[in-house]
């Protein structure tokens, strides 16, 4: 039986077996390029200096919607959760937006906004935030009524309380709203940049979409696929393991 | 709602390490829970709370405390707090250290060492409180509650999960902490053996709504 932590990329090399497989049986590049086809496409995007600018463009992007998605949400769903009176006021708008879909978002911000920046990153967020919310507000609900009345009783201040009696609690709920959020955040950035910027992996995938370049696509995609999951392991994987380090102590 | 209660000033003079209690009802909903209650504690003296379950002694000790300020009344508290609660009720995500640093803004660190010492808890101060026993998380408890030298102290119902050895061993530390801090301290329980040990008067709450009875 093979080693757990080997399980993932066994996984993944199952995957690429299955591409080459299905590279071979196609017999056309124009559909199916086989994995080795693409790494000189990959090494000319690299060195001319388009894959590093496109990439950096979408992943700025999704940091500023990502950042304000969870700033938003969290609040949201923080005073929602604690607050009966504001969830009855504002459940009905989660409920809206939760089902609104997110190319309707786009669209309308591309409209009333423009094909601005601005625009881009604000659909990507109002995407996001009704998740993030319900999410957090789930935790919110859970708070500890003890360790609540504790911190009343010592007085500590509203900042302190935040930090060390309800974000430690909320950890595990804004921690499954994170890594959830990363992965739909990125996909919906695509579909921005793909309808109204001039820049970014979206951009790039439509251009070759248009040209029906299979490779490109890929080349592109797998790029960004690649830095996102550098992302979960380098930086999300490590938070997580970092907060909830006191309950394996 | 009627008067809202009012908080003491932050020096401490005698008077106002005292705590003054005058409720004049309490309800949930429709329900009145407290009838008129008035007692005072003065600074360096403890109060028992006794009474049957349910009766209100919960209610009153979080009406004390602050905790909950919807009743008619008015409650007069000095401003350094401490309450001890049935449960060790600890950040259990900060250090033992940190759960008294945190809960008492203006600790040193050197005084907060001391008080866990001072409840035998040296060399603990880097562990979780996940990583100490239910003993330690009490005595931990019992350290944050005297670290900030409160003048009002709360203890609802803190020894009633506890084996006999242990609750005798800890309301022995409790009984030597509150000779050193002194502080204007309230005791909720519903054992008279617990209630006459430590406390030098002791209040009877009965009937509904419960009010006091007469003074022992």
């Amino acid at each position: 039986m093979p080693d757990n932590r080997a399980t993932p990329f066994l996984s993944i090399l199952g995957l690429l077996t299955l591409w080459v497989v299905a590279a071979l049986l196609t017999d056309d590049p124009q559909t199916l390029p086989t994995p080795w086809q693409l790494i000189p496409l990959f090494q000319r995007e690299l060195a001319s200096g388009e894959l590093v600018h496109h990439l950096g463009a979408t992943l700025i992007r999704v940091m500023w919607a990502f950042t304000l998605a969870m700033g938003f949400g969290v609040a949201l769903g923080i005073v929602m959760g604690r607050s009966e009176r504001v969830n009855r006021w504002l459940d009905p708008w989660l409920v809206i937006f939760l089902n609104l879909p997110a190319l309707v978002l786009i669209v309308l911000c591309y409209l009333w906004i423009g094909l601005t920046e601005i625009a881009a990153i604000l659909a990507v967020t109002f995407n996001k935030i009704p998740n993030v919310a319900t999410v957090v507000r789930e935790g919110a609900r859970a708070l500890s009524p003890d360790l609540d009345a504790m911190a009343k009783v010592y007085r500590m201040s509203w900042l302190a309380r935040l930090r060390h009696v309800v974000l430690p609690q909320l950890a595990p709920f804004i921690a499954a709203a994170a890594r959830g959020g990363v992965a739909v955040i990125w996909k919906i950035v695509l579909v921005v940049e793909f309808l109204g910027r001039s820049s970014g992996i979206g951009f790039q995938i439509h251009l070759y979409f248009q040209l029906f370049d299979v490779a490109m696509v890929l080349v592109y995609a797998l790029s960004f696929i690649f830095v996102m999951l550098l992302v979960e392991w380098a930086i999300l994987q490590p938070w997580e393991r970092r907060v909830r380090r006191w309950r394996s102590a | 709602m009627g008067h809202p209660a009012t908080v003491g000033t932050a020096c401490q003079t005698l008077a106002q390490r005292m705590i003054k209690v005058a409720i004049l009802s309490k309800s949930y909903g429709d329900t009145q829970v407290l009838g008129r209650v008035e007692f005072a504690v003065q600074a360096g003296e403890t109060v028992a709370l006794v009474g049957p379950s349910g009766i209100g002694k919960s209610t009153i000790l979080r009406i004390v405390a602050g905790i909950d300020g919807a009743f008619e009344g008015q409650v007069e508290r000095p401003d350094a707090a401490a309450i001890v609660f049935q449960e060790p009720t600890l950040l259990p995500w900060r250090s033992a250290l940190d759960n008294l640093l945190l809960t008492c803004p203006g600790l040193k660190r050197d005084a907060a060492l001391h008080a866990l010492d001072r409840v035998g808890l040296a060399g603990k101060d880097k562990e979780f409180p996940g990583q100490l026993s239910l003993g330690q998380q009490r005595r931990l408890s019992l350290a944050r509650a005297f670290a900030g030298r409160p003048g009002m102290l709360i203890l609802d119902e803190p020894f009633v999960s506890l084996d006999p050895h242990m609750a005798d061993t800890m309301m022995t530390l409790t009984e030597d902490l509150i000779a050193e801090a002194r502080p204007a301290t309230l005791l909720v329980t519903h054992a008279e053996a617990e209630a006459n040990r430590l406390a030098d008067r002791v209040l009877r709450l009965q009937g509904d709504p419960a009010t006091l009875k007469a003074e022992s």
